[in-house]
């Protein structure tokens, strides 16, 4: 089978005084129908503007660069035109975003905004789209969703403007699904609510989800695969359970003893050093190197994807020796 | 026994919404009767979701905002009667580092400016010796003395946190109030901040009130912790003890809901219905009562309110604390409440 979403050789250039830069460069990945990837990283790593390239939302003036093919089912939707690609946007893939206040309109209720979705998708009277979406404010779990619907989004909660989004986001009974930081506005027990109604939808659904997210612990719960996204580039993919059990990359190894836990040795951080640098300063080697305890001379030549584990690749000179 | 360094006693902090039409407006209890103590060199976490008021907690302490009713005494000194002389004196023992550090720096100040700011007011050093104590301070946080004079908007989020603790250290405080300090940073960022935090501590014995919406954080810093609710605390003490087995059904939620980065810990997570209730209309009786999932919560629930009381190594606001809310590590279970 054919996964549902391939992406290859992504790149964003971005032009500046001295020539492009590139802060998405040669991002690769595939994703299955009703399973979760999760696209781990700190700011500036570009997980956000991958999300953006493949909804053809990259701000001006930055420009998706030839050579980069993005493939949703039997459409690939970097040679679309526009007209068609905004059939695509809130079409075939639905999206949710971090902060549901901006991107919900203060002027209309939330049965108006998911009514509109459902009536721009979808031929049907405006009594059908009021009635689908009350239906939809229940599949999400809306609590007492017939007065919801008439209710403005100042008037509802945090955590039920992001259910709004996402019925919004499931009007057209999209195929994908694309969360950039659902839950990072929301107090940690409203976040677990939203993560496990996300969940829920995928697996009734069959839908695929693309999880971007900064935080390793929402990834661990959630995601059946991880990729670790640090200066433009995937530097780490894995099954989930394998990327916990044995990060192959320095990147994520230093991630991973960044965090404090909530069980074990309370001991001391192991930070990583340094910042991660801005894109006109990315070494041409190894990106990661000048803050990696492991560099050596090999790090000065830009390493590809290597298997590192089984499922597992890392993009590490580490693991050239490794057998696969 | 030594007297603790901070002593508050019944704070509280209430808002009435603005504007004359809302004079019959229930006021916010934003702070609701809270009492703590910090000793010296001690490490208090305060932890809570939003609207909690764990920040106004913070504030009104330092009197950045005034406190409703309540006492707080620093050193034996009551911080809410002090007038403009003693309260500049106060804060020379009590600084704040706060969760913004773009917006906690004046941008058309130097840095160096901004440091010296505070030992210039109060005569710590004169003439040449207040750069020597700017650059000192710049290097005790992990910056090129060379910074002082460049501007905030020249650095990265986590050099701007590490400016914004210098500048708090630079009075000598017995106690930094923090509050969020490093929840907008990036986690490789983040742990160096809390090293960061963690080591200056041990070297000048300072003692911190930690305020964090994340109980890891809070776990990794302190070495007590309160759990506040809706303006009070439900449950507090040592933080080994009140994470390994807490006695409110608040703080095993909240434990349960911490996303934590290990797969083999997602197993029995208790997810709580609803949102917090509003602090303008706090339930009757307990005010977790509306979300609670404890086997033995009734109808004395609904109408009495817990007070915070012993119970093992701990305090917890809870009728049943004596009995365990839920096996925490056990089954996947889903927890109804009201919505």
């Amino acid at each position: 089978m054919t996964p549902l979403l391939e992406v290859r050789d992504l790149r964003v250039g971005f032009p500046t005084g001295r020539g492009a830069i590139h802060p998405v460069d040669g991002v690769s990945f595939t994703l299955d129908r009703g399973r979760t990837l999760a696209v781990v990283g700190e700011s500036g790593s570009g997980k956000s503007l991958t999300a953006l390239a493949l909804l053809r939302l990259v701000p001006s003036p930055g420009v998706i660069e030839p050579g980069s093919m993005v493939r949703l089912g039997d459409q690939v939707l970097t040679e679309l035109d526009e007209r068609a690609m905004r059939a695509v946007r809130g079409g075939r893939i639905g999206m949710v975003f971090q902060d549901p206040m901006t991107s919900l309109n203060p002027v209309f209720t939330a049965g108006d905004q998911i009514a509109e979705a459902v009536r721009a998708h979808r031929k049907v009277t405006a009594r059908e789209a009021r009635d689908r979406a009350l239906a939809l404010l229940e599949e999400v779990g809306m609590p007492a969703p017939e007065r919801r619907l008439d209710e403005y989004p100042h008037q509802l909660s945090g955590g039920m403007r992001q259910r709004v989004m996402i019925a919004i986001a499931l009007a057209a009974e999209p195929e994908l699904l694309i969360a950039d930081e659902p839950t990072t506005a929301l107090d940690v027990t409203v976040q677990a609510q939203i993560l496990e109604l996300l969940d829920a939808l995928r697996a009734k659904r069959g839908m695929a989800v693309l999880l971007i997210t900064h935080d390793l612990g929402v990834v661990a719960g959630r995601a059946d695969d991880v990729a670790v996204m640090y200066a433009g580039q995937i530097v780490e993919s894995a099954p989930t359970a394998q990327l916990f059990a044995a990060p192959a990359h320095p990147y994520t190894q230093g991630l991973f003893a960044s965090i404090p836990t909530l069980h074990g040795e309370r001991g001391r951080l192991t930070p990583i050093p340094g910042v991660v640098p801005p894109p006109d300063q990315w070494p041409s080697g190894c990106r990661f190197a000048p803050r990696c305890a492991f560099r050596f001379e090999k790090s000065s030549e830009p390493p590809p994807l290597l298997p590192a584990g089984p499922g597992q690749l890392a993009r590490c000179w580490l693991h050239a020796e490794q057998p696969a | 026994m030594t007297p603790p360094l901070l002593l508050v006693k019944d704070l509280v902090k209430h808002y009435r919404a603005g504007g004359f039409l809302s004079a019959a407006a229930p006021p916010v209890r934003a702070v609701d009767g809270v009492s703590f103590e910090i000793a010296r060199g001690e490490t208090l976490g305060l932890v809570g979701e939003s609207g909690c008021g764990k920040s106004s907690v913070g504030r009104t302490i330092l009197r950045l905002q005034e406190p409703t009713s309540g006492s707080a005494a620093l050193d034996g000194t009551e911080i809410f009667s002090l007038q403009s002389e003693g309260l500049r004196t106060m804060r020379r023992h009590m600084q704040m580092i706060f969760q913004d550090p773009y917006g906690s720096l004046n941008p058309r100040m130097k840095v160096g400016d901004a440091i010296a700011e505070g030992i210039r007011i109060h005569r710590l050093a004169r003439g040449a010796a207040v750069g020597e104590r700017v650059a000192a301070l710049l290097a005790e946080v992990g910056l090129d003395a060379g910074y002082a004079t460049r501007y905030p908007h020249e650095f990265s989020g986590g050099q701007r946190q590490r400016i914004g603790i210098a500048r708090a250290l630079a009075v000598e405080p017995a106690l930094i109030i923090c509050d969020e300090p490093v929840s907008a940073l990036d986690v490789s960022v983040q742990a160096q901040v809390l090293n960061l935090l963690g080591d200056l501590q041990r070297q000048r014995g300072f003692a911190y009130l930690f305020i964090a919406h994340d109980l890891a954080v809070v776990r990794q810093i302190a070495q007590r912790i309160a759990v506040m609710y809706l303006g009070r605390i439900v449950e507090t003490g040592p933080v080994d003890a009140v994470l390994a087995d807490p006695r409110h059904p608040y703080t095993v939620a909240l434990r349960s809901a911490v996303p934590e980065a290990d797969p083999a810990r997602h197993g029995g997570r208790i997810v709580l219905a609803g949102d917090p209730p509003s602090p303008a209309a706090p339930p009757p009786g307990c005010p977790f009562h509306p979300r609670c999932f404890h086997p033995s919560r009734n109808e004395r629930c609904r109408t009495e309110r817990p007070e915070l009381r012993p119970v093992g190594m701990q305090m917890a606001a809870c009728h049943y604390a004596e009995i365990t809310p839920l096996a925490v590590e056990g089954a996947s279970s889903r927890v109804a409440g009201i919505a």
